[in-house]
């Protein structure tokens, strides 16, 4: 068995672009569920929004790519507006069913046939990366060192996502610690209480959905520059994949998503590859390849009962700041 | 000096002569194409699609074929030989569409339908035929067309409300938000596969025991996971993200020994009788009628029965009702038996419907069920009755103006604006809301 090529895979994921969008989609979804108890179940959505905004945008109309990465914030926007609505007013689980509907209609919507001039229906959208690749400062060549080496456009894309990984994170942080986030952590502990002392519970929760949701818009982009924009990848799985990673480092902190992405991705492709191996090598001959890969995601799925279960903080949370203490 | 002047002599010759050649391989060029294929379209690529559409060994003129794949369109009408050729710039998989409007009347695709999936070989080039035969075409007026869609989305709607009455019972008894029903859908059906097709019995029989399981498996979740959290005293929200992670675990368990593809269980796809307009195969009958009576037997349930009327009582508010002296406990465990049950029927049902039985079949269904449940008030048996069928007749009505893969995203957007305008539901009270 190549245990080198295993470790190597792995680590690579370790500073993917992949493992960047989605820690910056947890980061977001931190600030809804895990700071503000709001259960967004639709950050596939958001994410969906961010990654087609920026790419119909320059292959429809040309936009530059800050243009580009504007319309995709300002769909979000709109799209955290429509959501908010009807639900903030309501019960917890009332968001969470509408915001899970309301990421399958964006996700339909850009699959149905209807608008595959624009969209690509099932098939999706690619070409879009010259206009990014065409701001890299990087001379040709390669960078890094070990599983970490890359081209120039790959460590140009890695250096850009995680900065703003770090950047949001830096944000967060500070945000958390100011007036607005002890609202915000007000309204996850007792809404009425909050709206004894004078707040607009709903207002602070509109623009607590708007920035999470502008993060996971973000994160979207980040996501589809290194592959084409399918939208069969943006299912309800994802959303679930995200809440995996946000339980597992920690919902109502900084640094949870980032790590927590980090080990999700790191261990997934560990077991990924061992599971490949072993079933190549012959050490499970009760399993074919492909059923190895399905393990995985009934992993994933006992690993989300497990920590709720028995760690509902995650690992870097406190079991003070819990958003599900109701 | 004597060389440049000849040469200067022959440039205008040899111009002369290419110009003329260039002209005779043009007019050649277009000459040949003219002859052979009067619309050909995308010359200028190596790799070709091409056809011949004959009806009785008759070409047929001017029929419009359309090209659509790997980013590239391109359309075209046949000649007076009935022939087409469409260039495509790679080789790769190709949408082959024939537009039927432009065929002549009396003929229509006899099979495989007018839109055809093809790859290219090792070859360059592809042929595409279809298959035409004598018919008339579908010129159903817009009323048949209601009517039948109406009991097309009633029979939906029922089998909906199996599976959506389960959802809100458990709703109501415990405040979880089940997304592991989609599973406990798929699950009746996977059970009628494996005990009709490949155990071969009879299917009647195949699915009493696959609603029996699914009653068992729905007694052992509450056993195991449900009972032991509640006990523990686990809130409302955990719970539902559980229950998200044991919907994704059972899902691709289920992928897992089962498989990606898409089966039927006996009897799919037995022909259509007809009442008038409407078209109905004798499945759809029986799962009405079976929906029907399930439903009836349910509401006898809840309301005349002792046990019933304790599930709503432990429904409406379950500390008092424990006050007064019902077995709470006991209630919850009946409502996943009976819920899981239901839902194992709907499965079927919905197997049936779609036709086909695969793995993830229940999830693609699970938000419609949930839709249906927040139309009717969540916790409210009968509101999920209501929700089911509205939900269920507007998705199938839905696809007389909507394209048929957009029918879910009428049902959903319903469901959005039922929340801003009644948001406690059709049946619910306001008190529920929160």
């Amino acid at each position: 068995m190549d245990w080198g090529a295993i470790f190597n895979n792995a680590a690579v994921e370790l500073i993917s672009p992949t493992t960047a969008a989605y820690a910056l989609a947890a980061l977001g979804l931190a600030v809804h569920f895990g700071y503000t108890g709001l259960l967004n179940f639709g950050q596939a959505g958001f994410m969906a929004l961010g990654a087609y905004g920026y790419a119909i945008s320059i292959l429809t109309f040309g936009f530059p790519v800050w243009g580009a990465f504007l319309v995709g914030v300002g769909a979000s926007v709109v799209f955290a507006l429509i959501l908010g609505i009807p639900t903030l007013r309501l019960r917890a689980d009332y968001l969470a069913i509408v915001t899970i509907a309301a990421a399958e209609i964006v996700r339909l919507l850009f699959t149905t046939n209807t608008f595959a001039s624009v969209t690509g229906s099932a098939n999706g959208l690619s070409g879009y990366k010259n206009e990014f690749a065409a701001l890299n400062p990087l001379a040709d060549g390669t960078y890094g060192f070990g599983p970490f080496t890359n081209n120039a456009y790959d460590t140009w894309l890695r250096i850009v996502a995680w900065s703003i990984v770090i950047l949001a994170a830096l944000l967060v942080w500070q945000i958390m610690r100011s007036p607005w986030g002890r609202v915000i952590k007000g309204i996850r502990e007792d809404e009425d209480a909050v709206r004894a002392l004078g707040k607009n519970v709903y207002a602070y929760k509109m623009q607590s959905l708007i920035f999470g949701g502008v993060l996971g818009t973000i994160a979207g982009m980040i996501f589809a520059l290194p592959r084409a924009v399918v939208p069969s990848n943006y299912q309800t799985t994802l959303t679930f994949f995200i809440y995996a990673i946000l339980l597992l480092g920690g919902a109502a902190t900084v640094l949870g998503p980032i790590i927590g992405s980090m080990i999700f991705w790191v261990l997934l492709s560990f077991f990924s590859g061992f599971i490949a191996r072993a079933v190549e090598a012959g050490w499970l001959p009760f399993m074919t390849a492909i059923q190895g890969g399905q393990l995985r995601f009934i992993l994933v799925g006992v690993a989300i009962m497990l920590i709720v279960i028995f760690r509902p903080q995650g690992i870097f949370g406190n079991k003070k700041e819990l958003a599900f203490v109701r | 000096m004597k060389s440049t002047l000849t040469a200067q002599r022959y440039i205008p010759r040899m111009l002369a002569i290419l110009f003329v050649t260039l002209l005779a391989a043009l007019t050649m060029a277009t000459f040949s194409v003219s002859s052979a294929h009067a619309d050909e379209v995308g010359t200028e690529f190596e790799f070709t699609i091409s056809g011949n559409v004959q009806f009785d060994g008759e070409a047929l003129d001017g029929v419009a074929i359309a090209v659509d794949g790997n980013g590239y369109q391109a359309d075209t009408v046949t000649d007076a030989e009935g022939r087409w050729a469409i260039g495509v710039p790679e080789k790769g998989t190709y949408e082959v569409t024939l537009d039927e409007d432009t065929l002549p009347e009396g003929v229509v695709v006899a099979e495989g339908g007018n839109v055809i999936d093809t790859e290219f070989g090792l070859t360059d080039r592809k042929s595409v035929n279809f298959f035409l035969g004598e018919g008339t075409r579908n010129t159903v007026s817009f009323f048949d067309q209601f009517v039948n869609r109406f009991f097309n989305g009633l029979n939906f709607g029922l089998l909906l409300a199996l599976a959506a009455i389960g959802v809100s019972l458990i709703f109501g008894t415990t405040g979880l938000s089940n997304f592991a029903h989609a599973e406990l859908i798929t699950f009746g059906a996977l059970m009628t596969l494996v005990f009709s097709v490949t155990l071969g019995l009879p299917v009647w029989l195949a699915i009493l025991i696959a609603i029996a399981l699914s009653g068992a498996l729905g007694y052992s979740l509450d056993a195991v996971l449900w009972k032991p959290l509640r006990r523990k005293g686990v809130a409302v929200i955990p719970l539902m993200i559980v229950s998200i992670g044991l919907s994704l675990a059972l899902r691709y368990l289920y992928q897992y020994f089962f498989g990606g593809s898409t089966s039927q269980l006996p009897g799919a796809g037995m022909a259509d009788l007809k009442f008038g307009p409407i078209s109905l195969s004798p499945i759809d009958l029986a799962s009405m009628g079976i929906s029907i009576v399930v439903l009836l037997a349910v509401a006898y349930f809840l309301l005349r029965t002792r046990i019933g009327k304790a599930t709503r009582a432990v429904s409406d508010n379950p500390s008092l009702a424990s006050a007064s002296g019902i077995d709470v406990d006991n209630v919850i465990r009946i409502v996943w038996v009976v819920g899981a049950a239901l839902a194992g029927l709907s499965g079927v049902l919905w197997a049936y419907f779609r036709p086909g039985v695969s793995w993830d079949m229940g999830f693609q269904m699970l938000l419609l069920v949930f839709a249906a449940v927040t139309l009717g008030g969540l916790g409210t048996a009968f509101g999920a009755l209501v929700g089911s069928l509205i939900v269920g007749l507007f998705v199938e009505l839905s696809t007389l103006w909507l394209p048929s893969d957009m029918k879910i995203v009428g049902a959903l957007v319903i469901l959005i604006l039922v929340l801003l305008f009644r948001p406690q539901g059709i049946l619910g009270r306001k008190e529920r809301i929160g």
